[in-house]
């Protein structure tokens, strides 16, 4: 377990390598841009020159790639080329706004998920009209469009929650609770139109097969077949639906956090890339990677304790 | 003198299974085996037998590991794909299934033209040949433009009859294309089959795990146990009075239509086994 | 082509793509319709209300045409849509194609790098790759298409992977035609649909991405399009309202629309789906129930005049059991025999209260034990199952659940049917595993579904159903999918319990070498209907139906080989 579990955090860290080279390879493309935005539109070539050399652009790109490797290794993830601040704390905290919404909108994505699903799948009739009306709706309003139609009606007219702006945890528990509401509600709404679908159909699938039928025969209860047996078994392929809906939410964030001027990953990534903060990217780039390792990890492991066939040794 | 149309020899056929070190398993240990030009030999065996991937090997759907498959005097095990899909002329097949057989979105019509435009035939010749092999096995002319959905599996297994026959082969192999059937459609089916060996003078290689049927339709049988061949010869012995004592099992385990009989052939099997384990 | 006409038939596929249509011929003809250009800003304009000439939507905080720009956007989301979705097809279906066709190795080097994309937020690149793509949405919406193909690709190599084991590719091999003929001929044909289908998906998200990002300000401000524009709303959203609402609705139609027509495409081209089941209803009845009639006092079960009807294609009831009359009396071995379709499984369902949702018992009554099982509730019937009816399905494999190991699966049945204790029902179950001739019961009890052969799983479903000492076990072709030496030891077995427990046996099988094995009486069915009933070696040695003397002849002759050996 433990030599499986190491193998697949090691081909996360090639991984992590292989798509931070390709983001460098990409982005020195575009270096001369970034020295120019970084000094203005009127700065004179030789100033360009100067702050080319300043910061190392000059050098062959894989001389580059490699000392950003030296200073991962030790640790380092260098320092804002604009704020002089150091990259991985700031990216941490950044991300640590980020998960705040996502965790949580994920967990009751998850819960509300299973509940309709499971819930359309074994009543049928009204249940199933509900359950796939209200995932419709979810799949056709773009979250943009939510998030916005939700500030417009919930903020602005009723002014019950803050418009804009985010509060940690730490410091008031009710007014982090308040900020992020209709954040976690806009992406609870895109997500649970997926995740409902996929649950449901793969419970209509379960409560077909064969097992169910002669469950039946042996007097066991409809709970314990629809909750115990079926939805076991529905649950194993739902968790890839969740990973994919994880990387899914880590973009909606991205767009949700400008509505609402959060503080979070996304508007972190965006201004780097705006100003062509090579440093700040490439942190970006690589907490991305890890953190989506970790997620697929954690999925693929859990994946294993339900479905006795894909069990690791 | 001739030698055998179909000569195989030594048959090796080993499957990698999936994972990373896992080791090569053999599933035909060394079969040996010879068909006639119209001859049909029936070749008998349980799941797990290789029976199925002796046709298979025989079609070039399966690579043989060791040993060689000669037709007509030259070896086919390894021909490149060009080589072996000028053999489709002279060896054809008949699977099992008839509802995975067909393709669903194709006319009975187009399935059947297909191999004959492939061997070069005009779009008119092939429609004119359609006819007469919807005739031969005993189709409506109408068939040819119909969907297989609109087909019972016997009349579907007819149609891979006549898509076998189209080129005019040498030899079919037929993978229990009786097994899915009911039992009257079974015996009919197997009376076409007859009917058309005598007719064009194909040799079968008749594929199944009943006796019953390879002793109705055979020349000779063979039964395979796990990938050896453990007895051969003409139909009439090894289906009544077999040697070998899996033969034996095997024919005494199939229950026949009356408890009279079925009583005497029970205790029979029993002395036979001392009740082996699953 | 009659897919198109039903297409053009269903209402929501029509009003969708029609919807689109109008809204992308209104985008073509932006140079007849926009009365200025999109980024022609007039400053005693700002803020124009709707209707002022010239400006018929109004102008925007620049003072721009509303109309013009929206319908630049529209041209903006259109071009964005066929790059991203262009992109995503090309090289997720070819990528498809090679790696469901040919062989492992090159299939793994395809998923490798699939998963690759797959596993990276792809917005989060989009933004990240702002520098390199200069901010010109046409490059974004390429490398999106790139982001999309992991989905495609696992579409096509699925649908591949599908059709290349399917026989008729393989009889297609055998027919002598090449790789490239079977992928054109066989292979398209198969993914055509869901490609489609995935299209019209893959263009909404395309359009609403790329409004997004515009909405972001990712990209040059030069080019109009809807994100632009509602964030410019956004901004002005207390000043003019509806500089926001015109945009958002357009947005929102198309990708709707999008969506909406996916589902009916869906629909049309992959057929019905599976609907719903209502587990834990009871079967359906449509009979009044009546008190048994004449009842034969030493029947177990007794069934009269049992129909069943499924809904047939027009709407019209399909009777698949049509008036069975059947009795067995306690401790008897019945044989209920018949070629497929015949109605013998349907009828054995109905007595286990088990049929499917879309069955309906249209007539008749069974009666077990004096009482009347049709019309009772899946509740009513719980007591009755497991513990006075039990059942052997025929496959083996699929009957047990693959997530529970075996003892968990048959210890919670034998605790539901006798209410006892957990270290009881093991030990109860360990014995009965054993009594089925199993040589390590404590292993197999351990074991999960997958690591069991046929004949053993088939040896756990028999103890299940045994486990509670049942009145009447129902066995639906319980040997067929086993081989002919395994399926005479699971005979031996079920004579044995039969006999040991003195249960009531209905067997329904298609092999009269089962019956005659096995059976002291016999029932034949042919459409529905019981054509002929009674003693096994009576029936067996002289058939009075027509139809059980041409399934007789019909047996392959058990002893004279019919051919002489050729030459």
């Amino acid at each position: 377990m433990l030599a499986y579990i190491s193998r697949r955090l090691a081909a996360g860290l090639v991984l992590a390598l292989l798509v931070t080279l390709i983001t460098f390879l990409m982005l020195s493309l575009s270096f001369q841009d970034v020295v120019r935005t970084i000094l203005g539109q009127s700065a004179t070539p030789e100033s360009v020159d100067a702050m080319t050399k300043q910061l190392g652009y000059d050098r062959p790109v894989l001389v580059q790639y490699g000392d950003w490797l030296l200073h991962l290794f030790r640790g380092d993830l260098g320092s804002s080329v604009y704020t002089s601040l150091p990259v991985a704390s700031s990216v941490l905290q950044r991300l640590g706004v980020t998960l705040s919404i996502i965790v949580p909108a994920l967990i009751i994505t998850v819960l509300l998920s299973t509940f309709l699903g499971v819930w359309a799948a074994s009543r049928g009739g009204i249940a199933d009209r509900v359950a796939q009306g209200l995932s419709l709706v979810g799949y056709i309003v773009p979250g943009l469009l939510l998030a916005i139609a939700l500030v417009y009606v919930l903020a602005v007219r009723a002014k019950l929650l803050p418009a804009t702006g985010y509060t940690p945890l730490a410091e008031n528990p009710g007014a982090w609770l308040r900020s992020i509401a209709i954040p976690v509600v806009v992406l609870v709404i895109g997500g649970v139109a997926n995740m409902a679908a996929q649950v449901r159909g793969r419970m209509i699938d379960e409560l077909r097969r064969d097992y169910v039928r002669t469950l039946r025969t042996r007097g066991i209860s409809t709970t314990s077949i629809v909750v115990r047996h079926a939805l076991r078994n529905a649950a194993s392929p739902a968790l890839t639906v969740l990973s994919l809906e994880f990387i899914q939410m880590f973009g909606s964030a991205l767009i949700i956090e400008n509505v609402f001027a959060l503080p979070g990953y996304g508007s972190y990534a965006f201004n780097a890339s705006l100003q062509g903060d090579i440093p700040v990217i490439m942190g970006i780039t690589i907490f991305g990677v890890l953190l989506v390792t970790v997620v697929n990890l954690g999925t693929d492991l859990a994946n294993g304790w339900l479905n006795p066939k894909a069990r690791v040794h | 003198m001739t030698g055998p149309l179909l000569d195989i020899t030594d048959l090796r056929v080993a499957f990698r299974p999936r994972g990373f070190r896992a080791r090569p398993l053999e599933v035909l240990h060394g079969v040996s085996l010879q068909v006639g030009a119209g001859e049909t030999l029936g070749l008998v065996g349980e799941s797990g037998s290789g029976k199925t991937t002796i046709g298979r090997t025989v079609l070039g759907l399966v690579r043989a590991s060791g040993g060689s498959v000669r037709f007509e005097g030259r070896e086919i095990g390894g021909l490149g794909a060009r080589q072996r899909r000028a053999l489709a002329k002279d060896i054809q097949v008949v699977f099992q299934d008839p509802y995975s057989s067909l393709n669903p979105s194709m006319t009975i019509g187009d399935i059947l033209t297909e191999p004959l435009v492939v061997q070069g035939a005009t779009a008119r010749e092939a429609r004119t040949r359609v006819r007469t092999l919807l005739d031969q096995v005993g189709l409506p002319s109408d068939a040819a433009d119909r969907l297989p959905r609109e087909f019972s599996g016997g009349q579907r297994q007819r149609i891979a009859i006549a898509r076998a026959i189209a080129p005019e082969p040498k030899l079919i192999v037929c993978d229990e294309p009786v097994s899915a059937l009911d039992l009257s459609t079974q015996a009919r089916v197997l009376d076409l089959f007859i009917d058309i060996q005598r007719r064009t003078g194909a040799a079968y290689l008749f594929i199944s795990h009943d006796l019953a049927v390879v002793r109705h339709i055979s020349h000779r049988v063979a039964v395979l146990y796990r990938g050896e061949l453990v007895e051969t010869g003409p139909a009439a012995t090894v289906t009544s009075t077999p040697e070998h004592p899996y033969t034996r099992r095997l024919l005494l385990a199939a229950p026949v239509a009356d408890p009279i009989e079925q009583r005497k052939r029970r205790e029979a099997r029993r002395q036979l086994t001392p009740h082996p384990t699953t | 082509m009659s897919t198109w006409r039903k297409l053009l038939r269903d209402p929501q596929a029509a009003v969708t793509g029609s919807i689109l249509i109008l809204i992308f011929a209104a985008g073509l003809s932006t140079p007849l319709l926009a009365q200025h250009g999109p980024n022609e800003s007039d400053l005693s304009m700002v803020n124009a209300p709707a209707g002022t000439p010239g400006y018929l939507l109004g102008a925007d905080e620049s003072g721009r045409d509303i109309l013009s720009r929206l319908l630049h956007s529209i041209n903006t989301s259109a071009v964005s849509a066929l790059i991203g979705t262009g992109v995503a097809l090309a090289v997720g279906v070819s990528a498809g194609l090679v790696g469901g066709y040919f062989g492992a190795r090159t299939r793994a080097i395809a998923e490798w790098a699939f998963n690759l994309v797959m596993t990276f937020p792809g917005l989060l690149l989009l933004i990240l790759l702002m520098p390199v793509t200069g901010g010109d949405y046409r490059y974004t919406m390429l490398i999106f298409g790139v982001l999309l193909s992991p989905g495609i690709y696992r579409i096509v190599r699925n649908l591949v992977l599908g059709v290349k084991n399917e026989l008729y590719v393989d009889a297609a091999r055998v027919s002598g035609l090449g790789n490239a003929r079977i992928l054109g001929r066989h292979v398209l044909s198969v993914v055509r649909g869901p490609i489609i289908i995935a299209a019209a998906f893959m263009m909404g998200a395309s359009i609403a991405t790329q409004s997004g990002l515009a909405f972001l300000g990712v990209g040059s401000k030069e080019i109009p399009s809807f994100g632009d524009m509602i964030s410019s709303g956004f901004r002005n959203l207390y000043v003019a309202p509806t500089q926001f609402l015109w945009p958002s609705l357009l947005l929102g139609l198309i990708t709707a629309s999008l969506v909406l027509l996916g589902n009916a495409l869906r629909d049309t081209l992959a057929g019905s789906r599976p609907q719903p089941a209502k587990v834990g209803q009871g079967q359906r009845a449509e009979v009044t129930p009546q008190p048994p009639a004449a009842a034969d006092p030493e029947a177990l079960l007794e069934i009269r005049d049992l129909t069943i009807a499924y809904p047939g294609p027009g709407g019209q009831p399909r009777e698949v059991v049509r008036g069975a009359t059947l009795a067995i009396h306690r401790g008897q071995t019945v044989g209920l025999v018949g070629e497929s379709g015949s109605g013998k499984t349907q009828t054995a369902f109905a007595v286990l209260g088990v049929l499917p949702d879309e069955a309906v018992v249209t007539r008749g009554s069974i009666v077990f034990e004096g009482r009347e099982l049709i019309g009772l509730s899946d509740s009513e019937m719980r007591p009755l199952r497991g513990k006075q009816i039990a059942y052997v399905p025929q496959e083996p494999m699929s009957n047990l659940d693959p997530s529970y190991t075996v003892g968990a699966q048959l210890v919670e049945g034998v605790r539901s049917a006798l209410g006892i204790s957990k270290s009881e029902a093991k030990t109860r179950v360990l014995a009965l595993l054993e009594r089925c001739g199993i040589a390590d019961p404590e292993r197999t009890f351990d074991s999960y579904p997958h690591q069991l052969s046929g004949g053993m799983a088939q040896r756990v479903l028999i103890a299940g159903a045994v486990a509670s000492r049942p009145k009447l076990l129902i066995a639906d072709e319980p040997t067929t999918a086993l081989d002919v030496t395994v399926q005479a030891e699971i005979l031996d077995l079920l004579r044995d319990l039969q006999a040991e427990l003195n249960m009531a046996v209905l067997l329904v099988t298609h092999n009269f070498g089962v019956v005659a094995d096995i059976c002291e009486r016999i029932a034949v069915m042919e459409r529905g209907q019981i054509v002929e009933s009674g003693d096994v070696l009576e029936v067996l040695r002289g058939p009075r139906h027509e139809y059980t003397r041409m399934l007789l002849d019909s047996i392959l002759d058990h002893t004279a080989p019919i051919r002489e050996a050729s030459r």
